[in-house]
């Protein structure tokens, strides 16, 4: 149970090897959280993961899960729960960023990436949403993105999966009103992550870590949304509405 | 699932960590038992007026048992002996009993409880010193069991261990349906009441360690905002049941006429909360300037004396969406230098304390889980601000006060960690022992229950 000071004895991610994820959990295990379980592609990679954890006072547990597969998934995550118990906090944050310019020479490729980003959420959120609803508590973390705002010429068909996964975990968290748990979605802006290693930073670019903070923080307060850095909520006020014109002229 | 059942998000006093559950409102004890019975996947939780600060009467996902519906009040007979349904209010209980020449054996600071909820937590009031916690005055007690069986249980008869294992047992053994319980006389809704004031913590500790006796019923006020010579300071109150001979001749005949009632409506709901430092500090400065320097045998009523909270109705919300917590502890006489460490250390808090309260335990009760013990117990109330500073602050304030060999009252936590949970109750496997015996199976759970792993220790306890 999370305590009334908002500390939360377990935690289930979806996407173990994502950094901003550990990064996340590692805060929470330092404050207190005590049961790991982490299901990505690669449970040998986890393991590594998962020893800076356990030296901190986790108990950590690895097994495979493969977003693409949205049955496998769905079985993966009901198994986690009926072999753990109660999650506390479960954080979504698997997803594929893929190069947009071979996505244009290769539509089967995009197809295949956009159904693990959108498909594979939209399972494994109602998945965990089922879970928590019965467990009468808990958190669902949605790592959105920022590129799910307005598309981009540079990155527009992981924009248009970013922006379904986005619309999904708002609905999400309407549904699970007065269910005793909710859904937080979380926009970061560029992360230096593997994920993005040689990609041009774009501004207000930040580590995993800064993106970390953001989230136990926005679990602290209790919001809906959480943009990451927090400037970029104002940024994209104004993004959203430019006209196209000026918006392609824009760098990154 | 009975159809009667609703999905609620409960909370406990302090609101915070909301948690949704199944509420079904018995009006019997038979409903209740048949409740308790038809059972839950994740187990079933009595709950009363909703006045434990954490999570107490919370059970996420499974059911829970809101008894105030259960609220039968029999004739009080001679000896002050009344038999009463566990969800009967204490509050409803001491209007029929003033008025009959008799009061509640033991209150807390809040009259709005259930007989059921000051027995699973074991109560105590101003006269603990005096007349011990409120199972002390349980004659015997009527609890549906977890498969839907209803127990007679007496403190010295064949169940004595059961019915010592509900008493401060926060709800853990079953839902109590039925009480008898021994009122303590009472000629008027009067109190007659000495005040104090006390310059700093050693003046206040020192009045009530060379006074405290002489009186019924004690509490202090003490001001753990201010900082400096003052540290410490407080308002003594201490004083007993008023005799008709105390009351002005033209009163006398409604000396019996009592009916308190919250004098201002419930506070709205405050997005920001009121509470800071400074607000905390003004509102203690006004507490201690109000309070004469010393005056004594004043009439007070019985609702200005125990309840000065009950005044306004819900004023828990005055804290906004956070919440608050409250932090209650006792401390074992001989270690007054830890109690004075951690006044020192709650004055410097990174978080103000609203309010705290000052007063001295008598005897132990026999009950396992039961809270107080012989020592001072301090109880501070603090807004839940989130954050590194403020966990780490108060979770060594817990090891201060489990290795001077104190605890925190279960009714009030809502945040401890629960390694600490053997160590300040250090007879919990006992507790275990008859409540496993009652509930095999584990159908009564709760969420403070899977906190700190009460009826069943967490599989990973790393050593404090």
């Amino acid at each position: 149970m999370t305590d009334a000071l908002g500390r939360p004895r377990s935690v289930l991610v979806l996407g173990g090897g994502s950094e901003i994820a550990l990064a996340t959990v590692r805060l929470l295990v330092d404050r207190g959280a005590r049961e790991v379980t982490l299901l990505g592609r690669h449970p040998e990679a986890m393991l590594g993961a998962a020893e800076p954890l356990r030296a901190a006072g986790a108990e950590v547990s690895v097994a495979r899960f493969d977003a693409a597969d949205p049955d496998d998934s769905v079985r993966a995550i009901g198994e986690a729960f009926r072999a753990h118990g109660d999650f506390d906090v479960v954080l979504l944050a698997f997803g594929v960023l893929g190069d947009q310019a071979r996505y244009e020479e290769d539509p089967e490729l995009a197809a295949h990436d956009t159904a693990v980003n959108v498909a594979g959420t939209v399972a494994s959120g109602l998945a965990v949403a089922r879970a928590l609803r019965a467990q009468g508590h808990g958190v669902l973390v949605v790592l959105s993105s920022v590129a799910g705002q307005r598309p981009r010429r540079s990155n527009f068909v992981y924009g248009a999966a970013k922006a379904a996964v986005d619309a999904f975990a708002c609905g999400l968290d309407e549904a699970l009103r007065g269910s005793g748990a909710r859904v937080m979605t979380v926009r970061p802006g560029f992360v230096h992550t593997r994920m993005t290693a040689g990609l041009p930073a774009a501004p207000f670019s930040q580590s995993a870590e800064q993106v970390a903070v953001a989230i136990v923080a926005g679990l602290d307060a209790g919001v809906s949304i959480v943009w990451a850095p927090p400037a970029l909520r104002w940024l994209f006020l104004v993004l959203r509405h430019l006209p196209q014109a000026v918006f392609r002229r824009l760098r990154g | 699932m009975p159809e009667f059942a609703a999905r609620e998000v409960l909370t406990g006093w302090g609101r915070t960590a909301p948690t949704a559950a199944d509420v079904l409102r018995p009006y019997s004890a038979r409903q209740a038992a048949e409740a308790l019975a038809a059972g839950s996947p994740r187990g079933t939780i009595a709950r009363g007026l909703g006045r434990a600060y954490g999570d107490a009467a919370q059970n996420a996902g499974g059911v829970v048992i809101d008894c105030t519906g259960i609220d039968a009040l029999g004739p009080i007979e001679a000896a002050g002996v009344v038999t009463v349904g566990g969800g009967l209010s204490l509050d409803t209980l001491a209007r029929a009993a003033v008025a009959a020449g008799w009061f509640l054996p033991v209150t807390p600071g809040t009259r709005h409880i259930t007989v059921g909820g000051a027995i699973a937590a074991d109560v105590h009031g101003k006269n603990h010193h005096v007349d011990g916690s409120f199972s002390r005055h349980v004659v015997s007690l009527r609890l549906a069991l977890a498969d839907g069986e209803v127990s007679t249980l007496t403190p010295e008869g064949a169940d004595a261990p059961l019915f010592w294992a509900t008493v401060g047992g926060m709800g853990l053994t079953g839902v109590v349906v039925e009480a008898t319980i021994r009122l303590t006389p009472a000629e008027t809704r009067y109190m007659l009441v000495d005040t104090e004031r006390a310059r700093d913590l050693d003046d206040l500790m020192a009045r009530m360690s060379e006074g405290d006796a002489r009186y019924r019923y004690t509490v202090a006020w003490v001001d753990l905002v201010t900082r400096g010579a003052a540290m410490g300071r407080g308002v003594l109150t201490r004083g007993d049941h008023a005799p008709l001979a105390a009351v002005a001749a033209e009163a006398r005949e409604s000396a019996r006429d009592y009916a308190p009632r919250a004098l201002l409506p419930a506070a709205p709901p405050l997005p920001a909360p009121l509470i800071s430092r400074l607000s905390a500090r003004a509102f203690n400065e006004l507490w201690f300037r109000k309070a004469p320097a010393a005056r004594s045998a004043e009439l007070q009523s019985i609702e200005a004396f125990f309840y000065p909270l009950d005044g306004v109705d819900r004023w828990n919300t005055v804290y906004g969406s956070r919440g608050f917590l409250q932090w209650q502890c006792v401390i074992p006489f001989g270690a007054e230098r830890v109690l004075r460490q951690v006044i020192e250390a709650i004055v410097d808090a990174p978080v103000p304390a609203t309010l705290a309260v000052l007063k001295r335990f008598g005897e132990a009760s026999v009950a396992p889980l039961s809270f107080p013990l012989p020592g001072w117990t301090l109880a501070v109330d603090f807004p839940a601000v989130r954050g590194a500073a403020f966990t780490a602050f108060l979770d060594a304030l817990d090891l201060q006060v489990a290795e001077a060999g104190g605890r925190l009252y279960l009714a009030k936590d809502s945040r401890m960690r629960p390694e600490l949970l053997p160590v300040m109750y250090p007879r919990i496997e006992e507790w275990r022992a008859a409540r496993d015996a009652a509930d095999p199976q584990h159908r009564l759970t709760s969420d403070l229950d899977r906190r700190l792993g009460l009826a069943r220790p967490h599989l990973r306890q790393e050593s404090p």
